[in-house]
């Protein structure tokens, strides 16, 4: 990537005069103006290392043509470049000779094979034939390196992209050339495996078939793939990719370069949880609570199943219904749902969130930034969720741009989390006491405080811990305001769509379209049946209201609060206080075992519509299967329902609601459907405006803690027992157990010995876990994953308190 | 996690302390090593990477590049007869030979007392005084089977204590007195030129 | 005095001649590497005449004295400190020691037996050009050598000449002594510097940086050959016009040689440079003194393993680059090796090829493969096996490494005439090309004997491959 200022020079490419930009590599010039040269170490993503020598071209630079390699040459003035020449062409016969000597002729068997840039290249560039009668290299092939990616050293041809990706961009330098010229090997160190976050991508990077992805292995060939560009919805950063599928089976993603998001890259989660689409515990058909046996739910039909749910709606008092859910649907399905829910049930208790992240009117009403923004600003703030963990590619993005030196990352959190390795400070406060740290930092005379007010600042603001409220984080925005009136804002919301289901209404106090309800507009009052007036509940007040007896339905859709909703007491309390809960969903969660009612929804892939990420940008999903069973569309069962209470939501197709979607809401106007799909629209449409006027009433208050111990913090991982990853076979043996993580001081301090099972007290519950003495703790904090295997945190958290304060006991 | 003894952790610190980036003393701590042990094990490699900074597998990295460092065990001496051509043209390869027959192994395996390792080895610049060898990296020249035979009886010998076991280079450390360090500082700490320097007029100049 | 022409016991190799010694003075003395005989003798004096002096004036001196670099490429100095960008701070010294190049043999001596005149040399050139530390990069497999520079350094910084403070004056400079490990490729600077920063010793991108400009962790850095650096207390304490009065304009002063091989005294010679011819030092009373058992001499490799061979033709070729160059080679690291009338040529290349193809770092396709697979075709025709088509295809397969003519000698008895040196090449370094070098000069010159080994053996059914047409 060219640095410099964009200072046109004028080149010579092939006999074609064109302009290039200053420093620009000439590789990247010619790719620019449609001259391809072939390359096998060079990636537009990651710094030259002229390792292959295979973009070798000539260039002359005033003193006579010679072989240069491209990847390493920059443009200047007046330069002739040839990328066709004799001279040229012989460099290029003779290194793909070279690289062929030692590479083995297994293609027929191999993965990369139809789609690989070596045989590819052969085909183009190469000789034809070989004059080498030695005996090849030979290593044992192939070896797992980790759970998801095998290596075959015989086909590798050491260009680095792996090693290079490993450890610039990844940050996770576990594989390495080992030994030394024609021995050369890609290699982990032996019992460490590459168990990066983001192994996949050197699989799609690999331009042999060196490196190959478990769940691919053998499973399809390149030229039965079919494919189509989509939106990865796996977290809410919203990474372009190429889903592919043979026999009406999703078999790969790999990621699109798309310059605001991913850059081409996907963490491993992403890429591979398309397993749990095919997965055999997907909910095939509906299910009704067994009149004879109440333990039990069997198999109905849609007519009885939606009966039943329109039938307990129906018999509901007036406003004693809910909609929890919403983070896994469309934009159209979202949209869907909120018309039901206002228009036909008239209700304004609807979430897409479950208590884990921030009110939608905060969401919406901070000043936005984007990811570039993030990438650009002279300082960045991370206040939130460990992104490594919930917003992979996102961490990748910042992480990149911090080690060029392009942004100063500081980060307030209570542990060290994957930011801390690249933040030029990491400060740690005191889990809930964030914006006290902040407050002082920027108030104090610290050199950073001149440093951060000096210039442009984007908070990236979030949740640091699922056991703290949402109350710090919104604390943490008010002194932002306060104190750095210019700084924008990118809210780290990690759930699939969750951006989306709020900007088309799925949140409290919120018409679609980033409306605050106490100021319709025309088009929603004229469109819809009945526009809400009163702000409804959110999931916190829907399930404690259920709790009290005071909601009659509760609908989930897509949502298992027993396992998302930070208090497990109260969600299980209102799953038991509702009369009838009605659940959709792709699978039979713990929520969904509790229903009354379930019906079965399309996932990923098998619809398409629109989604949009955490910036606001909306972007395409695409349909490429068909679902294997009576599953519908959530839209579709929103209809439905609809026409069953005697409503009409008016719209047969995902195009006539995002019609709709672009009358209704005004963020939305004009951004029509084809502009969003249209194969140029990579880059998916940013919506910046909202009508959302934020006003934070900061309390003041500093939580305190109480005569429990340890302050509990709790925080997604990537690789969870959450409901995707348990799904996916190549997945969820990679969710590690959970433990309870603690400085070593303090269990020194509790008599517990290091490893021991420990009973964990807190004020909702007790439960038995390991306790591990981890120097990276800070003292008086005890860390529990949300939920991994094993215990989950909300069993003990209170959601009712700013904090939640456990004390551990030996056993 | 603990390779290093207590005084070898403390060289380590030592020596990490001359550089301005703690990575630079990958190769010094991977002598350290194989000055402990004679040969690099795993777990030296791993307490490398975290007292450098880095991933065992970038330790692995660089620590295979280079021949002198020993992943398995070897000989008490390494001999390495040079095979490169001032010395191949005044018989090495008939040297290297009668080393494998006195020595009863082939180039690049160990005797069975575990006294030595013979290798082929290349130029070890004593190019004049060909054939040439070193046993643990300190040079005899032009080395006859005869002589040849000499050494090897010499060092088989309990009592030779004049060639240190293989993992030992240097038998003298330098040592930076505290008082009169000038001390390493990280590159990206420093933008002045040094003080004796007037930037000015070297801009000139 | 040591009597000229004789071998000094306790420095294996040397053999003082005539000319004059700039940095071989010492190695008369038992104890030269001592900082005792080295006060004694005039040492650390060009320190304190530089010190007298501003440092852009003697950055001025060294410039003036034309000093080329002796580590191969035979840079001027001088020259190469200028190319540290004004304004970027700090700036550091990497000293070459790494001696490794074949028939090279100097350094070590230098660091052997007077490790304190390096340690002047690096003083002046950090005074110089504001190098603010100094890292002294020994070869690995020359234990000797690390332990006298590290007594020296003990000894130099005990007596206040290394450190804070310099002899009183600002001038404050550490020198840290680092060692290899066994990869001749870090003879190389860029990945020297690789090396030092604790990575695998590959050479870097080039162009367009050279150390100088972005080095050691991205500063400026100047990377200077031991022997290069033994040369400036020299010029310091008696300034750069007595230097240039020695040798040429073009190559003043002198340098060590080392002849291996096939001659009677085999050794290292501290010649004049610019001067001094191929027939002087392998023929010359003083010198090597002629051929063993007065054979004939077949060829000589001018300037260690990477540079193409020479004849008898060229015996009278002075040690001189613009001479050199045009008569198909270069004088490198200043070490000859002589190959008389009994030698098996082929086998001779092959242990060269060998060499490089074995310390081939890995990174550049073409020297990965190409030199193990020269390697490869070379073994075969060595042990008779190989056939009449091999011997094209060695020079088919160097062409993928260096495209167009290779450089060799002219050799009036076959009618060949010389393609100058430099070569073209695909590589980052010269590893790749260094393999095929022999290869290229052996065969060329000498492609009877190589058709002898062959000769008999029916080729191949080889798939002809036309290459472009």
């Amino acid at each position: 990537m060219p640095d410099s200022q964009p200072n046109a020079v004028s080149v010579t490419i092939n006999g074609t005069q064109i302009e290039a930009e200053a420093g620009e590599l000439v590789i990247a010039a010619a790719d620019r103006n449609g001259v391809h040269i072939p390359r096998f170490c060079y990636h537009e993503r990651m710094s030259s290392v002229g390792m292959c020598r295979m973009c070798l071209v000539e260039v002359d630079t005033g003193r006579g043509p010679m072989l240069q390699p491209s990847c390493m040459i920059s443009v200047t003035d007046g330069m002739i470049v040839d990328t066709e020449s004799d001279q040229t062409k012989r460099a290029q016969e003779g290194i793909l000779e070279f690289l062929l000597i030692n590479h083995p002729l297994d293609c027929p068997v191999c993965d990369k094979g139809g789609e690989c840039p070596l045989q590819d290249q052969t085909v183009a560039y190469g000789p034809g034939e070989s004059r080498f009668i030695e005996e090849k290299r030979h290593y044992e092939k192939p070896i797992p390196i980790s759970d998801l990616v095998h290596l075959d050293r015989e086909r590798c041809i050491l260009c680095d992209r792996c090693t290079r990706f490993a450890d610039e961009v990844a940050g996770d330098p576990l594989i390495q050339f080992t030994e030394r010229g024609n021995e050369t090997q890609v290699l982990t160190f032996p019992n460490e495996p590459f168990s990066s976050y983001f192994s996949g991508n050197t699989v799609q990077i690999c331009p042999v078939g060196a490196l190959t992805a478990a769940p691919y292995r053998f499973k399809a060939r390149p030229w039965d793939l079919e494919q189509v560009e989509s939106t990865c919805t796996t977290c809410s950063v919203g990474c372009r990719v190429a889903v592919q599928s043979s026999r009406n089976e999703l078999v790969r993603y790999l990621g699109v370069d798309i310059d605001p998001v991913n850059h081409g890259w996907l963490c491993d989660k992403g890429r591979f949880d398309f397993e749990a689409i095919k997965s055999p515990n997907r909910l095939e058909t509906p299910l009704i609570r067994d009149p004879n046996d109440k333990d039990q739910l069997i198999e109905t039909t849609w007519g009885a199943a939606l009966a039943a749910s329109a039938d307990a709606i129906k018999e509901a008092r007036s406003g004693k219904i809910g909609v929890i859910g919403g983070s896994r649907l469309t934009n159209e399905d979202a949209y869907a749902w909120a018309k039901l829910a206002g228009s036909v049930i008239g209700t304004n208790n609807v979430d897409a969130q479950l208590g884990d992240g921030l009110p939608g009117k905060v969401v919406l009403g901070l000043p936005g930034a984007t990811i570039d923004e993030a990438c650009s600003a002279d300082t960045v703030l991370v206040i939130g969720p460990d992104l490594k963990e919930e917003l992979p590619i996102l961490h990748l993005r910042l992480r990149g741009a911090a080690k060029k030196k392009k942004v100063k990352v500081v980060e307030i959190t209570p542990l060290q989390t994957g930011v801390s390795s690249y933040a030029h400070r990491s400060i740690v406060c005191r889990s809930g006491e964030a914006a006290k740290t902040l407050k002082s930092l920027l108030t104090s005379d610290d050199e950073l405080s001149q440093e951060i007010r000096s210039g442009s600042v984007v908070v990236i603001l979030g949740r640091s811990s699922l056991a703290e409220s949402a109350l710090p984080a919104i604390e943490v925005a008010s002194v932002i305001t306060e104190e750095l009136p210019k700084a924008k804002f990118l809210v780290a919301l990690r759930r699939g769509n969750v951006r989306g289901a709020i900007d088309m209404g799925l949140s409290p106090g919120l018409l679609p379209g980033r409306v605050p309800l106490e100021n319709p507009n025309d088009e929603i009052k004229k469109i819809w049946a009945k526009v809400p007036t009163v702000e409804g509940l959110d999931t916190a007040g829907m399930l404690r209201a259920a709790a009290d007896g005071q909601l009659d339905v509760l609908i989930l859709v897509g949502a298992d609060p027993l396992v998302d909703f930070p208090d497990q007491d109260l969600a299980n309390r209102g799953l038991r206080g509702a009369k009838f809960v009605v659940a959709i969903d792709n699978f039979p969660t713990l929520s969904v075992a509790n229903a009354d009612v379930v019906l079965p929804a399309t996932a990923y892939g098998e619809k398409g519509g629109t989604t949009t990420n955490i910036e606001g940008r909306v972007s395409r999903l695409a349909q490429l299967v068909t679902s294997p069973s009576a599953a519908r569309d959530d839209w579709m069962i929103a209809s439905e329902l609809a026409w069953r209470l005697g409503g009409d939501l008016k719209f047969s197709s995902m195009e006539e609601i995002w019609s709709e979607i672009e009358q209704v809401a005004p963020s939305h106007n004009g951004i029509t459907l084809e502009k969003i799909w249209a194969d140029e629209t990579r880059d998916g449409i940013l919506i910046t405006e909202t009508s959302i006027q934020l006003a934070i009433e900061p309390s003041g208050e500093t939580p305190v803690v109480d005569g429990y111990g340890l302050r509990l913090i709790s925080g997604r991982k990537l690789y969870d027992a959450g409901t995707q990853t348990s799904n996916c076979a190549s997945l969820s043996a990679l969710a590690q157990d959970a433990e309870l993580r603690v400085n070593p001081t303090e269990l020194e301090r509790l008599g517990i010995q290091d490893g021991s099972e420990v009973t964990i007290i807190s004020t909702k519950a007790t439960g038995v876990a390991i306790a591990i003495a981890d120097e990276s703790i800070p003292r008086g904090t005890a860390v529990l994953p949300f939920n991994n295997p094993g215990i989950r945190a909300n069993l003990f958290i209170n959601s009712e308190l700013p904090v939640t304060d456990i004390r551990i006991e030996t056993r | 996690m603990t390779f290093f003894t207590e005084e070898n952790l403390e060289l380590a610190h030592e020596i990490i302390g001359r550089y301005p980036k703690q990575r630079s003393a990958m190769i010094p701590l991977l002598h350290l090593a194989q000055e402990q042990s004679g040969w690099v094990t795993e777990e030296a490699m791993k307490q490398i990477g975290v007292l450098v900074g880095t991933s065992s597998a970038e330790v692995l990295g660089t620590c295979s590049f280079y021949e002198m460092f020993k992943r398995h065990e070897v000989g008490k001496y390494v001999v390495n007869i040079c095979t490169t051509m001032s010395c191949a043209l005044l018989g090495a390869e008939e040297l290297l030979e009668h080393a494998e027959t006195r020595l009863g192994i082939k180039a690049g395996s160990t005797t069975s007392d575990g006294l030595f390792t013979l290798e082929g080895a290349e130029c070890q610049a004593a190019c004049t005084e060909a054939p040439c060898l070193q046993v643990n990296y300190r040079h005899q020249y032009r080395v006859t089977p005869s002589d040849f035979d000499q050494l090897i009886d010499e060092l088989a010998d309990p009592n030779n204590e004049e060639t240190p076991r293989h993992g030992v280079l240097a038998q003298i450390r330098q040592h930076i007195p505290v008082e009169r360090s000038v001390g390493a500082v990280h590159p990206d700490l420093v933008n002045v030129p040094p003080v004796w320097i007037e930037e000015k007029k070297e801009a000139n100049s | 005095m040591t009597e000229l022409g004789i071998p000094i016991p306790h420095a294996p190799g040397f053999i003082a001649n005539k000319t004059p010694r700039i940095v071989t003075s010492r190695f008369d003395y038992e104890d030269s590497f001592t900082i005792e005989r080295y006060e004694e003798t005039g040492g650390y004096q060009g320190l304190r005449t530089a010190l007298s002096k501003t440092p852009e004036a003697v950055h001025g001196e060294v410039r003036d004295a034309s000093l080329l670099g002796r580590g191969g490429a035979g840079f001027p100095a001088g020259v190469k400190w200028g190319f540290c960008p004004p304004g970027v701070w700090p700036r550091y010294l990497v000293v070459n020691g790494d001696e490794s190049e074949p028939g090279t043999y100097k350094d070590r001596l230098l660091m052997e037996l007077d490790p304190h005149q390096l340690i002047e040399g690096c003083l002046i050139a950090c005074y110089a050009i504001g190098l603010s530390q100094c890292f002294l990069y020994v070869r690995g497999e020359m234990a000797v050598a690390q332990e006298r520079i590290a007594q020296a350094l003990n000894e130099a910084y005990a007596a206040g000449y290394i450190g804070k403070n310099i002899l009183g004056t600002e001038l404050s400079v550490d020198i840290v002594l680092h060692w290899g490990a066994g990869a001749y490729v870090v003879g190389e600077e860029t990945a020297l510097i690789e090396s030092l920063e604790g990575n695998r010793g590959m050479p870097r991108l080039k162009p367009p940086y050279f150390p100088a400009s972005i080095g050691l962790y991205g500063q400026p850095t100047i990377v200077n050959n031991v022997e290069t650096l033994s040369n400036l207390p020299w010029i310091l304490s008696n300034g750069s016009e007595a230097f240039k009065a020695i040798g040429t304009e073009t190559s003043p002063g002198t340098r060590m040689v080392a002849v291996s091989g096939h001659v009677k005294r085999p050794g290292v010679y501290e010649i004049v440079n610019g001067t001094t011819t191929f027939r002087d030092l392998i023929y010359g009373e003083t010198m090597c003194g002629g051929i063993r058992n007065d054979a004939a001499l077949k060829a000589f490799v001018p300037g260690g393993g990477s540079a193409p061979w020479f004849t008898a033709d060229q015996l009278d070729l002075p040690f001189e680059a613009s001479q050199v160059g045009p008569e198909g080679s270069m004088l490198g690291s200043g070490a000859i090796m002589v190959m008389d009338e009994t030698t098996d040529i082929p086998a001779a290349a092959l242990t060269l090829t060998k060499f490089y193809a074995h310390e081939s770092c890995g990174k550049c396709v073409p020297c990965r493969e190409g030199g193990t697979w020269l390697e490869q075709i070379m073994r075969r025709v060595v042990n008779g096996s190989g056939t009449k088509r091999d011997l094209d295809l060695l020079i088919e397969v160097g062409e993928t490494i260096c495209p167009g003519d290779f450089p060799h000698a002219s050799n009036k008895e076959k009618g060949l005439s010389a393609v100058p040196f430099p070569y073209k090449m695909t590589t980052i370094c010269f590893v790749g090309p260094s393999a095929f070098a022999p290869v290229h000069s052996a065969l060329t010159l000498f492609r009877e004997e190589f058709e002898a080994k062959v000769a008999g053996n029916s080729d191949r059914n080889y798939v002809e491959v036309t290459i472009n047409a």
